[in-house]
C-alpha cells in the first residue's frame, strides 16, 4: 500500500465521520448545536445494537438477554432503533441509550452480540485466514510470499525486538503466541476504528479489562519463586522494610495491568473524541476559514492516529513483555 | 471512575475474552507455531549453510597448506636427489677417470718397457751385426791387404816403423 | 474556595506534559550522543513515557 492510497483512505475516512455529524445534525436541528456535538460524540463512543452505515443502510444485530435464569434471544430491529419496547418471554425490554433494560426492574445481563462483539468477531477471522494462510505458505517455501512478506518482519519485529530482550532466550517462547496474538489484535481493531465504519473496540473498558486481565493472569500464574520472593519478601532490605514493601509490591503487580487497561482505552478514547470535536467545530464556526482549519487539524490529527493506532499496540505487547519477564527472571543473590 | 464502572459491559467482556483466548488457541496451533518453526528452521539453514561454508573455507586453507608443505618436501626431496646423482655422477666420472689414467699410465709403461726392451734388443742386435761386419770387412780388408806378399812385409815394415818412432 | 477537580485533572496533564517532553527531549540528546544506541534509547524512552502516560491517565480518570 502506497502513501497515496493510505491518505485517500484518511480523507475518505474524515468525509465519512463529517457525514455522521452532518446528518445527526439535520436530524434534530432544533436543539443546541453544542449539546448536540457532545451527544453525538458519547453516542459514537458507545456500543450499539445495530450497525448504521448510513441512514439507508443498516443491520440489526441480534440480542442475546440472560434475565433470571432464562435466555433471550431476538433481533435488535424489534427495538425499531430504540423507539418501541419488545416482549418476549412474557419480559419487556427497552432500549434506553443503548442501554437495554426490563419493565418490571429485573437486571438483564446482555450477552448480545453488538457492534462491538461484530467487529470483534470480524478481526478474529481476519487474523485466523491471514495467518493460517502465510503458515501454509512456509510448508511451500521457506521464504513467504504475499501477505507474509508485510507480516514476516513484524512477527520477527516481536521476537527479537520484543519478547527475547525483554523476556530472555530461555523462556520467551511459550509467550510469542500471545504476544503476537494481542500486538495484531489491537493494532487491526485499532485500525477498524479509523475508518468510516464508526466502530470503536478499544475504547470499551470491558474490551482493555480483558485483555489486560489475560496479561495478569499469564503473569501470575508462570511467575517463578524469585518473583513471589521479591513482592512478599523483599531480598536485601532490613526486616521492617520487607513489611512496608510487601504490600506495596503486591499492589504493583495489580497496577501494573491495570495502567495497560487505562493506557490503551485512554488513548484510543482520546484520539476519537479529539478527533470527533475537531469536526464537530465545523458546524460551530460554519465558515470557511474555521472549516478548512478543522478539516486540516482533523486530517492531520487522522495521520497521528494511525501511528498511536499502531503504538498502542507496540507499548501494550512490549509492557506485557516486560511484565513475563519480570515474572520469569532469575535472580541471583549472593 | 464512575463512569469507567457504569460503562463497563458483562456482555461485550465475555465475548471479547471468550473470542481472544479462542484466538490465541487457534493461532498457536495454526499459525504462530507454524510461522514460527519455519523461520527458526530458516535461520538455523542459514545458520548450517554458513557454517559449513565456514568450514569447508577453513578445509580448503588447510588443504592448500598440506599441498603447499608436500610440494616444498617435493622440492627439497628433488634437489636431494638431483645432489644425489650429481655426487653419484661425479663419482662415477672421476673414478673412470682414474682408472683411465692408471690404465693408460699401466698402458704408456709397458709400451715403454717394450720399447725399451726393443731398443736394447735392436741396439744389442744392431750392435753384434755392426760386430760381425766389422769382424767380416776386416777380415776382407785384411785378405785383400794380406794377399801378395810384398803388401804383407810393407805392412809390417809400416807397423814397425810407427812403433819405433812412438 | 473550593478548587474544581477539572483544575487538579490540568494541573496533572501538565505534569504529565512535562515529564514525557523531558524523557523526549533527554532521549534526543541521548541519540544525538550516541547514534548507535538509538534503538535501545527509543523502547526505554516510550516505555517511560507510557509509564507517565499511564499515571496521567489514571488522575483524569479519577475525576
Amino acid at each position: 500500500m502506497n502513501i497515496k492510497t493510505i491518505i485517500f483512505t484518511i480523507v475518505i475516512s474524515v468525509f465519512s465521520s463529517l457525514n455522521i455529524l452532518a446528518e445527526e445534525h439535520m436530524n434534530h436541528g432544533d436543539k443546541d448545536i453544542k449539546t448536540e456535538i457532545k451527544e453525538t460524540i458519547a453516542h459514537h463512543l458507545m456500543d450499539s445494537h445495530d450497525f448504521v452505515l448510513t441512514h439507508d443502510i443498516s443491520f440489526s444485530l441480534p440480542i442475546i438477554l440472560y434475565t433470571d435464569g432464562n435466555l433471550d434471544i431476538f433481533s435488535s430491529s424489534n427495538f425499531h432503533h430504540g423507539t418501541t419496547p419488545h416482549t418476549v418471554n412474557g419480559r419487556t425490554y427497552s432500549l434506553d441509550h443503548g442501554h437495554i433494560i426490563e419493565a418490571s426492574g429485573l437486571h438483564p445481563i446482555d450477552f448480545s452480540i453488538t457492534k462491538n462483539v461484530t467487529f470483534i468477531m470480524i478481526v478474529f477471522l481476519i487474523m485466523l485466514i491471514m495467518f493460517t494462510r502465510m503458515a501454509k505458505s512456509y510448508k511451500k517455501n521457506a521464504l513467504p510470499n504475499g501477505m507474509g512478506r508485510l507480516l514476516e518482519p513484524i512477527v520477527l519485529y516481536i521476537r527479537d525486538d520484543i519478547a527475547i530482550p525483554n523476556i530472555g532466550e530461555k523462556h520467551y517462547k511459550k509467550y510469542m503466541s500471545y504476544l503476537l496474538t494481542v500486538f495484531f489484535f489491537i493494532w487491526i481493531i485499532n485500525l477498524f476504528g479509523l475508518t468510516p465504519l464508526g466502530v470503536n473496540v478499544t475504547n470499551n473498558i470491558a474490551v482493555t479489562f480483558s485483555l489486560a486481565l489475560i496479561t495478569y493472569v499469564l503473569t501470575t500464574v508462570t511467575a517463578n519463586k524469585s518473583y513471589w520472593g521479591h513482592i512478599f519478601w523483599m531480598p536485601g532490605v532490613p526486616i521492617p522494610m520487607k513489611f512496608i514493601l510487601a504490600p506495596i509490591e503486591l499492589l504493583g503487580t495489580i497496577i501494573k495491568p491495570f495502567s495497560l487497561m487505562i493506557r490503551l482505552y485512554a488513548n484510543i478514547t482520546a484520539g476519537h473524541v479529539v478527533l470527533m470535536s475537531i469536526l464537530g467545530m465545523i458546524f460551530i464556526f460554519k465558515g470557511w476559514v474555521g472549516s478548512s482549519l478543522s478539516f486540516g487539524l482533523a486530517f492531520a490529527l487522522s495521520l497521528l492516529e494511525l501511528l498511536v493506532a499502531a503504538l498502542q499496540a507496540y507499548i501494550f505487547t512490549m509492557l506485557s513483555a516486560l511484565y513475563f519477564g519480570a515474572a520469569v527472571e532469575e535472580h541471583h543473590h549472593e | 471512575m464512575d463512569k469507567l464502572i457504569n460503562d463497563f459491559s458483562v456482555g461485550l467482556f465475555f465475548w471479547q475474552s471468550l473470542l481472544f483466548i479462542a484466538l490465541i488457541l487457534l493461532l498457536k496451533k495454526f499459525a504462530w507455531g507454524p510461522i514460527l518453526t519455519a523461520v527458526e528452521e530458516r535461520e538455523d539453514g542459514i545458520k548450517d549453510a554458513l557454517e559449513a561454508a565456514e568450514k569447508a573455507k577453513a578445509e580448503m586453507q588447510a588443504l592448500n597448506a598440506d599441498n603447499e608443505r608436500i610440494l616444498a618436501e617435493a622440492r627439497i626431496e628433488r634437489d636431494a636427489l638431483l645432489k644425489e646423482a650429481r655426487e653419484i655422477k661425479d663419482g662415477i666420472v672421476n673414478d673412470a677417470k682414474e682408472l683411465a689414467n692408471t690404465e693408460a699410465d699401466k698402458i704408456l709403461t709397458t709400451a715403454k718397457d717394450q720399447i725399451n726392451n726393443e731398443k736394447m734388443k735392436a741396439m744389442t742386435e744392431l750392435k753384434n751385426t755392426v760386430a760381425t761386419l766389422s769382424i767380416d770387412i776386416a777380415e776382407k780388408v785384411l785378405r785383400s791387404e794380406l794377399a801378395d806378399k810384398k803388401k804383407q812385409e810393407d805392412l809390417v815394415a809400416n807397423a814397425l816403423k810407427e812403433t819405433e818412432l812412438n | 474556595m473550593e478548587i474544581p477537580a477539572i483544575v487538579g485533572g490540568g494541573l496533572v496533564v501538565i505534569g504529565a506534559g512535562i515529564g514525557i517532553g523531558r524523557i523526549g527531549g533527554s532521549a534526543l540528546e541521548a541519540m544525538a550522543r550516541q547514534p548507535e544506541l538509538t534503538g535501545k534509547i527509543q523502547t526505554v524512552m516510550l516505555i517511560a513515557a507510557a509509564l507517565i502516560e499511564g499515571i496521567g491517565f489514571a488522575a483524569l480518570f479519577a475525576l
